[in-house]
């Protein structure tokens, strides 16, 4: 008789604890077929409210981290991602009905990903910064500053590699996270909340939710202590998203028309928009 | 005897697993020297053996920059940035994992206090590996066109004073940009530069990308004059910086050149004085002063010089001089005894100028060499001690009345490396780095480094910048 | 500096007669980096504190302490309960020194005082409506008068925040001298409240006014609010203590008090001493702990050192 496996319940991810939604509910994930996964949390407009108060919460510590801090940490990260290869291989080839060879090229290229911007945390301030020649005896410099609380709308169809592209870029500039995964291939985005926990990554800098994009992301967008707001996985409810959005004038990044090719080169785009500029004047003088 | 004496608190030796000899480290294996020298490397602190060390001749050169090209045009110049920077990301993992043994290692090999190597050189050390290893795969946006190439194969010599940190300065960036290396450890020092080699053998890194050639002077040379070296990196003397210059004139070699200073470390009325003790100190008897950017010239303000003074000699009175392996100690021992020579040839000198000379009362151990932190007063730009780098804990004092007097001061001196500046006034502090002559101007702190901040002199303390963005320049083909 | 110390004796009357006179030399000390000041503190918590040297330093630190129950919902009892721990902090050896004092809230100092009775062992009382300090002078004087004369043979004042935020130096400065003319023959320590001043150079400047004013002591905290004791801020106070003396002549004493909890810190705290004043504040007399749960650690230390292995929470009294 072959062994039972005990299987995982699959929860949000807030504060750097897994709690069931607030609401108590629940919804099936299917594979590529339709065959029952697992049950996902369901969050609520409630569960949004609370992770964005962990993600406020978490901004001053972790913008206030060095940057050589947040990229070891990011780095860490990368290792036990590498340590769950194979689950995350198993969990990316269900949902997105990929070979395993496949979901493993996926897997390795969300790890080089993640890599990739844990590099940038000491770096981008050097490539976005610079001392302005102005016109008269002062000292001028610009710097790059995490704008705050962003909120991220995932990739609705690359479950782990789209994940990974778009939350990485937020908290390598030192902002923290709300993240709502892909609807329908949302468990990739739960064990990477598990290698979040486990990782020496502050509870609250990056906050999962699962659930109905319809049903959490105009809360989202409309929340008042959210600084920007990420649409990569809004398809056709961006523009309403955005309306809302502008309430407090956060920082949108539109969706493009198709899904990205997630594969290729990110560039710093992703970077420098949820970051704001300051720029400093002091004489310089007897 | 104090109410409050300090026991004995020894690191572990143990931690350290010796070898009596080591080979030369070419094309990822650790192989005799072809002609079979070696020399034996001393504990400065005890004058004890600790291992014989493989000379590098002029054929075992040969063989190193050959297993480099190999290495360069067949592996790593195919490799992408991405999987390059794995490699230092590796490596930067494996340095921090063994951290506590390279510390103990270098502090034997080197002299300085465990203190030092255990919380400043390989922390830094690791951090300059983490950082570079991120930029390998960024290349295109480090500001040096869409797709900068590498130079080739870097010939790198070192210096002692800051064995595997020097190391970590010259291998990392050079890597990063897609180089490979061939490089040569100061010869009092050789250890963790053999103990790098082990760690990239734990990292599996390709052969032939790093190789590390032990030796002196003449194997020093060998490498600069090799005609396969694209690229040569020096950090050292001064005079030996002119020399290298000489040699690669004409040819295509590219190259970068760390050298000496004597940084003036301008203190004015309005510091904030307790903090500015502190500068003092940790800018000229950090390392035992064996520092090319020490701020060895302490210019303050003739209003408080003094008070300044006074409060200096009572700090350094706190100052705990012996074995380097105690965790308590301050300040080390001299790296060799030609070193030490050389300061005492120096402090001799400043005595005969006619400048005050005081030392601090600590006990000097019998064994080993030593030198007590020394400070000159009554010093004008006039006196030798006052041009000549002297590298150790020998501070000369000179005053000046306005800004623009200190900031002459500062800039009379063929070198520019470094200069430190001490005020409670913003515009001060921007208006006196504006206009000193120096590549790090540290103002209200001193000797700090950080992989990201680029570092390197102006006029005859070398050219090329080592650190953060800019620090990728020498290594590619820009 | 913009003033130099030297002539300070001789200008004492004139800093200190006038509201402007005093704000200009507050204002002309030298100023504190606080990058500075804070990694000169973490160097010497560096120093490695082992055998003969720990054990020294362990007994010391017991000695320096001053035994604290500042709350609300003290009895009596508690009183009493702490009095004994503080001459003899543990019952399976003798060998250990007792508390330097025992710090209570002034209308429970009668008990403490009958309690310690003969054993060498101090009273000391907040006064001057601690923590917050926030009332009249008559009443913060009246506080001061009946401690005093219940026997305590310390007080620890808090300084006006609130007056010296707002510049109001002088005020200040009159506040603790009417306190010490009321301390008689009392010892008077004068609580910066380090926390609610924030910036180093604000330390450093009432650190100054407290000594200028007659402090014997000059103590960080009421430990009622976070931070309290943090080494950089002792390490400028036992500067400042050190620069009064050179100028002036007087010695005067420091007290670190709250969030010294473990002997790590209390250690950390005399390797300060040590290496910015010297001997002559190594003493119980020049240097005080405001502590409560410190001593338990410390005598667990203690007790480690003498056995060569680890030492539990029960076997140590909770008092």
């Amino acid at each position: 008789m072959s062994r039972l496996a005990v299987r995982k319940t699959y929860k949000l991810y807030v504060g750097g604890k897994f709690p069931r939604s607030e609401s108590g509910r629940s919804y099936e994930v299917v594979d590529a077929k339709g065959t029952f996964l697992a049950n996902a949390a369901l969050a609520s407009r409630k569960d949004a409210r609370d992770a964005v108060v962990a993600a406020r919460a978490a901004f001053a510590g972790w913008s206030g981290a060095t940057a050589y801090n947040r990229g070891q940490v990011l780095y860490r990260v990368a290792e036990l991602m590498e340590g769950r290869r194979a689950q995350f291989t198993d969990e990316v080839a269900a949902v997105e009905g990929l070979s395993r060879r496949r979901a493993g090229a996926a897997v390795d290229a969300a790890i080089d990903r993640w890599v990739w911007y844990a590099g940038w945390t000491d770096k981008i301030a050097q490539v976005t910064g610079s001392a302005n020649p102005v016109a008269g005896p002062f000292f001028n410099f610009s710097v790059p500053e995490p704008t705050g609380v962003v909120a991220v709308v995932a990739p609705q169809s690359s479950s782990l590699l789209g994940l990974v592209s778009v939350v990485g870029p937020v908290v390598a500039t030192g902002n923290t996270a709300v993240v709502l995964a892909s609807e329908s291939r949302p468990l990739p985005a739960v064990t990477l909340g598990e290698v979040l926990a486990t990782s020496d990554v502050p509870g609250g800098v990056v906050n999962l939710l699962t659930g109905r994009v319809a049903e959490v992301a105009p809360w989202l967008a409309s929340h008042m202590d959210v600084n920007a707001l990420d649409l990569t996985g809004a398809g056709e409810l961006a523009a309403e998203l955005e309306v809302a959005a502008a309430e407090n004038l956060k920082r949108v990044l539109r969706p493009e028309p198709d899904e990205p090719d997630w594969s290729a080169d990110p560039g710093t785009a992703r970077l420098t928009a949820f970051l704001e500029t300051k720029t400093v004047w002091h004489p310089a003088g007897l | 005897m104090a109410k409050l004496e300090y026991a004995p608190a020894p690191e572990s030796r143990s931690l350290v697993d010796l070898r009596s000899s080591y080979g030369l480290f070419i094309d990822g294996a650790f192989v005799d020297p072809v002609g079979g020298g070696a020399f034996k490397t001393v504990n400065p602190a005890t004058e004890e053996v600790l291992a014989e060390v493989g000379e590098a001749s002029a054929e075992d050169v040969d063989l190193a920059v050959r297993a480099a090209r190999r290495a360069q045009a067949r592996t790593w110049s195919r490799m992408t940035g991405r999987e390059r920077g794995k490699y230092l990301y590796r490596i930067a993992r494996i340095i921090q994992e063994r951290s506590r043994e390279l510390a103990v290692l270098e502090t034997l090999d080197n002299g300085k206090p465990i203190k030092e190597s255990r919380d400043v050189d390989i922390p830094l050390v690791a951090a300059h590996f983490f950082y570079y290893a991120g930029w390998a795969d960024k290349l295109a946006w480090a500001g040096f066109g869409p797709d900068p190439r590498p130079l080739g194969v870097a010939g790198q010599v070192i210096p002692w004073n800051f064995p595997l940190l020097m190391l970590a300065w010259k291998i990392a960036p050079a890597l990063a940009a897609g180089n490979t290396v061939v490089l040569k450890p100061a010869e009092t020092t050789p250890l963790t530069a053999l103990l790098f080699a082990e760690i990239c053998q734990q990292a599996d890194l390709p052969p032939g990308v790093v190789n590390i050639v032990t030796g002196a002077g003449r194997t020093g040379q060998s490498l600069v004059e090799h005609p396969g070296v694209d690229k040569v990196a020096f950090t050292g003397s001064t005079d030996v910086g002119r020399l290298i210059a000489r040699a690669v004139a004409g040819s295509s070699k590219k190259v970068t050149l760390e050298l000496g200073g004597k940084a003036a470390n301008i203190v004015f009325d309005d510091a904030p004085v307790d903090q500015a003790i502190e500068g003092i100190v940790r800018g000229v008897f950090f390392n035992q002063g064996h520092v090319c950017c020490a701020g060895t010239r302490l210019l303050v303000q003739e209003s408080v010089a003094d008070q300044v003074v006074e409060s200096l000699k009572r700090r350094l009175g706190t100052l705990r001089l012996g074995d380097p392996m105690d965790k308590n100690t301050d300040i080390g021992a001299i790296n060799s005894a030609v070193q030490l020579e050389r300061i005492r040839t120096m402090t001799d000198v400043g005595e005969a100028e006619g400048a005050q000379r005081w030392s601090a009362p600590c006990p000097l151990p019998d064994r080993g060499f030593w030198f007590p932190p020394t400070v000159f007063s009554g010093v004008s730009q006039a006196h030798r001690i006052a041009r000549e780098e002297i590298f150790g804990p020998v501070l000369s004092v000179l005053t000046f009345r306005t800004p623009k007097e200190a900031l002459e001061k500062a800039n009379n001196s063929p070198y520019g490396l470094s200069a430190g500046v001490w005020t409670e006034k913003g515009s001060l502090i921007l208006w006196m780095a504006q206009r000193l002559r120096a590549g790090v101007v540290w103002a209200n702190t001193f000797n700090h480094f950080d992989p990201t901040s680029p570092f390197g002199g102006y006029k005859e303390s070398g050219y090329g910048r080592e650190g953060g963005r800019h620090g990728l320049e020498a290594y590619l083909d820009v | 500096m913009t003033t130099t110390v030297d002539s300070l004796a001789g200008r004492l009357d004139e800093i200190t007669s006038s509201a402007a006179g005093l704000a200009r030399f507050l204002h002309g000390l030298p100023g504190v980096d606080q990058v500075g000041a804070d990694a000169r503190a973490a160097d010497l918590a560096t120093r490695s504190i082992k055998t003969t040297a720990k054990a020294t330093a362990i007994d010391l630190a017991i000695s320096m302490i001053d035994l604290t129950t500042l709350e609300g919902m003290d009895t009596p009892g508690k009183v009493r309960a702490l009095c004994t721990k503080a001459v003899r902090p543990d019952p399976n050896d003798l060998t250990t020194p007792s508390a330097a004092a025992v710090c209570v809230y002034g209308d429970l100092v009668g008990v403490a005082v009958e309690a310690l009775k003969g054993s060498g062992v101090k009273v000391a009382a907040v006064a001057t409506a601690f923590p917050s300090g926030r009332s009249s002078l008559p009443v913060k004087l009246m506080d001061v008068h009946d401690a005093v004369a219940a026997g305590a043979d310390e007080i620890d004042m808090v300084i006006d925040r609130g007056a010296f935020l707002s510049g109001r130096y002088l005020e200040v400065f009159d506040e603790i001298v009417a306190v010490k003319a009321g301390c008689g023959s009392a010892h008077l320590k004068v609580i910066l409240e380090t926390g609610e001043l924030q910036t180093y150079d604000n330390v450093r400047r009432a650190s100054w006014l407290a000594m200028l004013a007659g402090a014997d002591f000059i103590k960080t905290s009421t430990g009622k609010i976070s931070p309290a004791a943090t080494p950089p801020v002792t390490l400028i106070m036992l500067q400042a203590v050190r620069d009064f003396r050179a100028a002036i002549g007087r010695q005067v004493g420091v007290k670190p008090a709250g969030g010294i909890r473990t002997a790590k810190d209390a250690i950390r705290n005399l390797v300060m001493v040590n290496e910015t004043v010297g001997d002559d504040w190594l003493d119980p007399d020049w240097f005080r702990l405001g502590a409560s749960s410190l001593l338990n650690d410390l005598l667990m230390q203690r007790t480690k050192l003498k056995t060569g292995h680890y030492a539990g929470p029960d076997y140590v009294t909770l008092d």
